[in-house]
């Protein structure tokens, strides 16, 4: 406990709450104490924990065994109206808005009172001029940006004028100047006497922001701080017992043949809400990482179904992609991957794998091509040999080749997508958000194991909306925005600050103007 | 003249009105993101109850309760099947509808040949003496004003009432619904429940006012048209009614067209009506935006509560 808390009654207290299901222990006696007017931090990795214990709190969740008491006092939360009566608000992680509908309508929907839009938009006027979050409380979700998304959320918390408000990792989809805003925002609503439960797992921002740190692994505590205190390897040795691991990457030095051109790339989205591509260029050589930012939404999903071969582009528009020189652009997946072209999907079950298939089963999902199937036989000894390696060389932790891919955690269900993709020894690499939900272990494994492929003469493509991830691999970083690309940069000859401005829409050249023609685009809709 | 013209515009409402009946209850309950494929079940459920019980209790009300009664209690079989027990929903529709159509034909065997007369239009003094205006607004059946006032109080609750709203964010994202703290299950059986009391309602019109008799079958897929009909007209009130006055216009036009003795073959022209709503709604529903903006995102997807 701190020294300016001292003496003060919490405003929430969790006594040995546990909450167990069939597979796993989410929380096992977990205790924690906020004090009004606190930031206070709850630090773990992902599957630490610390989203069902935000659940618990906000009522979606029962919990097991344990005590919840507010302000001294003990209630059970059994539903977030409950909760919001209490004084409870909560901005979720994956964000509970319904697309179709205007930003008044979804806050409508999350706030108990009389039903009356008016009234209401008049009000969410008032509270996002207060605290510096511009909305227009007419505009429909859809058309809005992920960072305008979330100030919607936040809103929705502030017209309850909460006590308490619960943060579940609010900055991963935000540009870092934007963190800066939310962070000001938050300094202000603690000064106002709100208690934040701000949940991250990145340590940086919690030592910037917050007052207080519970750090969770494996579903328990491990250890109160303050984090003003700690440093970040001192946080990460209590958040997953050892210290970071850093990847080591030496700097590029031979570039080699160009494996994938991209130029000229146009394509209206098949999606009304989706983003269409706007003329793109981008060339990846051989022994090269080339890092692609950006926040979600901004055309990467339209960028990837037309690299991958998902949805082939017309046949006169064929030389826009090239793979190893060969015009591939009306070429279907299966085609591309003849030519030498390897692809990580974000969604790793569905996309990367079938869940109820075994391992074994999902190998031959793209390594069919290295003679596992002969006269439309399968050849089981070989698939089985492959999947074998696979786990091996790339310390996949299951149950065997047996296993159904959905068993997997999902860093090792990663690890085992990837090596499957790189032992059919590809020229050209493309993975999107590769460490998305991985634990940090896992994740360096996988980023080290990119260096070792890009070391090999392999050309990798990265897209990731993790800034921190892209500058620790790669060579070179471009940004997509609003389904454009910015210049293409060297990593070393560039920082966080200016990619994320980049983010933001704002590069040189005519990024300017496309900007301004965004917005407009958005607001015509 | 005006005379044929007026018999032309009363005959199509009275062929539309079971259609507006039926599509109004299936839009509830698409809208909350539940497709119950067994409307035409339901409705020949509705209808064979509804005679069955006017027929035996002498009372056309009763008979219309009954139908509404029957078309509730098909739809909360599909309920529990889909929304409790999680099973696929459009096989537990075709199901519903099948299972319908034979348990209708049962029900009626004793009524095939009984004669009932059919609700009566309602006669105001004064007003109903009207030219013109009289009987086309002033003489008409109970059960159609009913269906006005059922579409304008379903589309005042869809886009004015918190509980609409509801209802849409429900049919689009239900994950997000839970979060907020919304019971989805509960509020997807009422919408349920409501598309099957419609669709029975649908059931008592066609047996009890447009044709006051039972025969096997006699929906003749217009549960399928009414299922058509809502997704055509994008999900959206205003064009359902559109729609079904629309099947209700060729139908009476081509029974017309039959009796001037035109030389097409009649089954071609039955035909007819069918195929003109699907054209006509598929041409005005081109724009994929409005389908994007109107359609309920979780149509069909079983929705598995985590907690």
């Amino acid at each position: 406990m701190n020294e300016e808390t001292k003496g003060l009654q919490p405003r929430l207290e969790l006594r040995g709450i546990t909450k167990i299901y069939p597979t796993v222990v989410a929380n096992e006696d977990v205790n924690l104490k906020v004090y009004p007017g606190e930031i206070h931090a709850v630090l773990g990795e992902n599957g630490a924990g610390k989203s069902t214990l935000m659940k618990i709190i906000y009522g979606v969740i029962k919990p097991d065994r344990g005590q919840v008491l507010w302000e001294g006092r003990e209630v059970q939360v059994t539903r977030p109206a409950e909760a919001r009566r209490l004084g409870v608000g909560m901005v979720f992680q994956h964000f509970s808005l319904f697309e179709t509908l205007t930003v008044a309508q979804n806050i409508a929907l999350g706030v108990d009172e009389p039903f009356d839009l008016d009234r209401l938009s008049k009000r969410i006027g008032e509270v996002s001029r207060r605290y510096g979050l511009p909305l227009d409380p007419q505009r429909l979700v859809h058309s809005l940006s992920v960072g305008e998304r979330q100030r919607v959320e936040i809103v929705r918390c502030l017209l309850q004028e909460p006590r308490l408000l619960i943060m579940d990792e609010p900055t991963s989809v935000l540009t870092p100047q934007a963190v800066k805003k939310l962070f000001e925002t938050l300094r202000r609503l603690a000064e106002e006497g709100c208690s934040i439960l701000y949940i991250s797992h990145k340590l940086e921002e919690i030592r910037e922001l917050c007052h207080n740190a519970t750090v969770m692994r494996g579903g328990r505590v491990t250890a109160d701080a303050d984090p003003r205190q700690e440093t970040a390897s001192s946080l990460a040795r209590m958040m997953i017992g050892r210290e970071l691991p850093v990847c080591e990457h030496s700097v590029s030095t031979a570039a080699g043949p160009v494996r994938l051109l991209i130029s000229g790339l146009n394509r209206k989205s098949d999606d009304p809400f989706g983003t269409d591509l706007k003329d793109i260029h981008l060339e990846v050589r051989g022994g090269e990482i080339v890092g692609i930012a950006g926040i979600s939404g901004n055309g990467q999903q339209e960028l990837l179904v037309a690299l991958s071969g998902e949805k082939p582009l017309d046949k006169r528009d064929s030389a826009a992609i090239k793979i190893d020189g060969v015009e591939a652009g009306h070429l279907n997946a299966a085609a591309r991957r003849d030519l030498g072209l390897t692809f990580v999907p974000e969604e790793r079950l569905g996309r990367g794998a079938v869940p109820p298939m075994s391992l074994s089963e999902n190998t031959l999902l793209t390594g069919h091509r290295g003679g596992m199937v002969r006269f439309g036989l399968i050849k089981e000894r070989k698939v089985r040999d492959f999947a074998e390696q696979c786990l091996r060389d790339f310390d996949v932790r299951c149950g065997g080749v047996q296993a159904a891919a959905k068993s997997l955690s999902g860093g090792n269900l990663q690890k085992f997508i990837v090596g499957r993709e790189i032992l059919q020894k590809p020229k050209v690499l493309i993975a999107a958000q590769p460490t998305w939900g991985v634990d940090v272990g896992a994740a360096a494994a996988i980023r080290q194991e990119l260096i070792e492929l890009r070391n090999s003469g392999l050309a990798v493509l990265v897209v990731s909306e993790e800034l921190e991830e892209l500058f620790e691999i790669c060579d070179r970083i471009v940004v997509i925005a609003g389904g454009r690309l910015s210049p293409v940069t060297a990593a070393a000859d560039t920082n966080m600050e200016e990619i994320g401005l980049w983010m933001s829409g704002l590069f040189p050249g005519d990024g300017e103007r496309e900007r301004s023609d965004a917005v407009a685009d958005a607001s015509s809709r | 003249m005006t005379e044929t013209v007026i018999g032309i515009l009363l005959a199509t409402l009275g062929a539309g009105t079971p259609l507006v009946f039926a599509a109004l209850g299936e839009l509830v309950t698409e809208k909350s993101g539940v497709l119950n494929l067994g409307v035409e079940g339901m409705m020949i459920v509705g209808a064979v109850c509804g005679f069955a019980v006017a027929a035996e209790s002498g009372n056309l009300w009763l008979g219309v309760m009954a139908s509404v009664l029957a078309g509730t209690g098909m739809a909360l079989v599909f309920g529990v099947l889909t929304l409790t027990f999680q099973s696929n929903q459009v096989a537990a529709g075709l199901a519903l509808t099948i299972f319908g159509i034979g348990l209708s034909a049962y029900i009626g065997l004793d009524y095939t040949s009984v004669a009932l007369t059919g609700i009566a239009n309602i006669h105001i003094p004064v007003l109903s003496d009207i030219p013109v205006a009289g009987p086309l607004l002033f003489s008409l059946d109970p059960l159609l004003y009913c269906s006005f006032l059922m579409f304008a109080a379903i589309a005042y609750f869809l886009y004015r009432t918190k509980a609409g709203l509801l209802l849409r964010a429900i049919g689009e994202s239900p994950e997000s619904a839970v979060s907020l703290g919304y019971p989805v299950i509960a509020i997807r059986y009422l919408a349920v429940l409501f598309g099957g009391a419609m669709a029975g309602l649908a059931g008592a019109y066609l047996a009890l006012v447009y044709t006051p008799l039972w025969v096997e079958a006699m929906t003749a897929g217009r549960g399928w048209i009414a299922l058509a009909l809502v997704v055509f007209a994008t999900w959206r009130p205003g064009r359902v009614m559109v729609g079904a006055y629309l099947f209700g216009g060729v139908t009476i036009i081509q029974f017309h067209v039959q009796g001037f003795g035109v030389d097409i073959p009649s089954q071609l022209l039955s035909m007819l009506p069918y195929l003109a709503t699907i054209v006509v709604l598929v041409l005005i529903s081109r724009d994929i935006n409005a389908i994007r903006l109107n359609a309920p995102a979780s149509l069909g997807k079983a929705y598995h509560p985590s907690v």
